[in-house]
């Protein structure tokens, strides 16, 4: 057989068949890309807050501060991302650099969407929890909390004391889980690999006890509209009371590894600063607005659950840098200890779940013995509940900041329309003000003191 | 001006909505806009809304906040699917620049004179808005063969 004959090939190929030149084309998005710096105008060169974002002029940066007149040949565009170990998941942020200074930054997202709210208007109110779960997986309950919540506000019931208790004392629990993660991502970020290992080290201790609750370690589906899944198992103040008992001394260990540490606070002291208006005005929530000294905190201000029967600290910061938005959460990982011990004084006994067959099921036992409670029980499972015809908005401050559910109910049993007010996906939109003007090596640590979910980003 | 589940809620017409959120923001002090979404009532059942504002196929939600003292409050625009456009409130609250960038994408209201209107979760060459409710879900073409024949 023939072999083919080898192409042609000139020694200086042109650029259209040059591979390398011809992955790029394919690569290239048209319109993420940034707009030429000639296309910058006197006004939007006032206010350019990068590619995605330009602040109205009054809270915008002073261009004198960074040297924006460079000319476009002298910058250069790099691609941060999205298979980068510090982006979180799959964050692609387009970087506009003049040497190693960042102009201006364009966060790229929408790599991880599945159409979790298409998919929830396919899934009954029942089913809906497992889908809620999977967005931020660094804090299932609280978006399990959330959506049965908006889904009770519709159907107008109140879920029984006992199951409110565990609701908080399990959310409490996640929130310090996500706040460890967060410092042991972040210890990684910034170069201190050891505190990846302790980090991972305590939430360890945190999940194998909502295994011990729920089942599973992550994407737990235990809160559920009408209550919780299952009550608390027989020793489970025990198993509190032993992480309560260990992680005092480890948040200490963090303190002498990063608090009272010079390198560490020279690294993350004055960097990525956002004022308070500025964070006010990109509809940031969470630590990071905290840490501009404005202390908005869903469980203080529009209180839900029983927040307004425990007593606990809004932490805030003053500098709004990334040292502060390190310390609040560390800080706040011990106010959720301060909640969780007065969750065990006072948690009442009791059902755990709303005892309405129309929307719980019933025990498996009755199953057994009782017509009724089977007949519940196929209705409940196969054609599920139905909801009053209304809208709710519904919020919980989660680790990282404001978690929303906006639901629509048509009457029917799915919802009409689920809408999810990601924290990670508003809180991104800080990243052009934070970076503006900083180092790139900044940059990794700023994207990290955002601790986004990309889950939660993209849906 | 509503209340639904005891929660207030605002139905401003299209022409008095940027007006309607930069007197709340400037006078009633709705400095947070924490969201924007959109709801596509195709069939346009039922909702509740004051006399005078007549439903159409989509709805604008926009949730605001207000620290002192603290209160929520939801702004609800109509929008006909014929002329789905709606002033971008980019001016009045910068954030929202990346919530009315998701409602284009997923649902296609176009936000005029928003800086950066492109798709933003969805691939760029996407045709289409997903959330739609005339939008099919898990229509990935199939291409049918005949069986093989047997031997």
């Amino acid at each position: 057989m023939d072999q083919p004959a080898p192409p042609d090939v000139e020694p200086d190929a042109p650029a259209d068949t040059d591979p390398i030149w011809l992955g790029a084309v394919e690569t290239s998005e048209g319109a993420q890309e940034l707009s030429d710096r000639s296309d910058t105008d006197e006004r939007l060169l006032a206010v350019e807050r990068g590619a995605v974002l330009r602040l109205p002029e009054g809270a915008s940066l002073d261009p004198g501060d960074v040297d924006v007149e460079t000319p476009e040949d002298e910058t250069m565009i790099i691609n941060l991302g999205p298979q980068h170990p510090s982006t979180h998941g799959v964050l692609r942020v387009m970087l506009e650099l003049d040497g190693e200074t960042v102009l201006r930054t364009k966060p790229v997202i929408g790599y991880l969407h599945t159409g979790m709210e298409k998919t929830a208007e396919d899934l009954k109110y029942m089913q809906g929890g497992t889908n809620v779960t999977r967005m931020d997986y660094l804090s299932p309950l609280f978006n399990e909390c959330v959506y049965s919540m908006a889904v009770e506000k519709l159907l107008g019931i109140e879920v029984p004391e006992r199951a409110v208790w565990i609701r908080m004392l399990m959310m409490e629990l996640n929130r310090i889980s996500s706040h460890v993660l967060f410092l042991a991502t972040n210890g990684l970020d910034m170069g201190a690999t050891s505190m990846m290992i302790y980090g991972w080290r305590e939430r360890e201790l945190l999940l194998a006890f909502f295994e011990r609750v729920t089942g599973l370690r992550m994407n737990h589906n235990y809160i559920r509209p009408g209550g919780v899944a299952a009550d608390l198992p027989d020793d489970w103040r025990d198993d509190v009371l032993d992480i309560l008992d260990v992680l005092p001394g480890r948040l200490e260990e963090y303190d002498t590894l990063f608090t009272n540490q010079t390198v560490w606070r020279q690294r993350s002291e004055g960097v990525g600063i956002i004022t308070q208006e500025q964070a006010l005005a990109l509809s940031i929530t969470g630590p990071v607005l905290r840490s501009t000294g404005f202390a908005y905190d869903i469980r203080a201000d529009f209180p839900y659950l029983h927040y307004d029967q425990v007593e606990f600290d809004v932490i805030t910061g003053t500098v709004g840098d990334v040292f502060d938005r390190y310390a609040i959460r560390i800080n706040e990982v011990r106010e959720s200890m301060r909640i969780v011990h007065q969750i065990l004084d006072r948690m009442p006994k009791g059902d755990y779940r709303i005892q309405d067959s129309k929307i719980t099921p019933p025990p498996r036992a009755r199953i057994d013995e009782s017509m009724e409670a089977l007949i519940h029980h196929f209705k409940l499972f196969t054609e599920g509940f139905t909801v009053p015809p209304g809208e709710v908005y519904v919020s919980v401050e989660s680790p990282r900041g404001e978690l929303g559910c906006y639901l629509v109910s048509d009457g029917g049993s799915r919802p009409y329309r689920m809408h999810w007010r990601g924290p990670s996906f508003a809180n991104l939109q800080a990243l052009p003000v934070m970076m503006r003007g900083g180092l790139v090596a900044d940059g990794i640590a700023i994207i990290s003191s955002l601790d986004p979910v990309l889950g939660d980003v993209d849906r | 001006m509503t209340w639904s589940r005891g929660q207030e809620v605002l139905h401003p017409a299209r022409d008095a909505y940027v007006d309607t959120v930069r007197r709340l923001k400037e006078e009633e002090g709705f400095v947070l806009c924490v969201d924007v979404t959109a709801v596509d009532y195709l069939e346009t059942p039922p909702r509740e809304r004051p006399d005078g504002i007549a439903p159409e196929r989509f709805e604008v939600v926009v949730a605001l906040v207000a620290f002192d003292p603290p209160r929520r409050l939801r702004v609800r625009v109509q929008l006909p699917a014929s002329d789905a456009h709606l002033p971008t409130l980019w001016d009045l609250h910068p954030g929202v620049e990346a919530y009315e960038r998701e409602v284009y994408d997923l649902m296609g209201i176009i936000f005029d004179d928003h800086p950066d209107l492109t798709r933003i979760l969805m691939p760029e060459d996407w045709e289409g808005h997903p959330l739609r409710k005339d939008y099919p879900v898990g229509t990935v073409p199939v291409q049918f063969k005949a069986a093989p024949p047997t031997r």
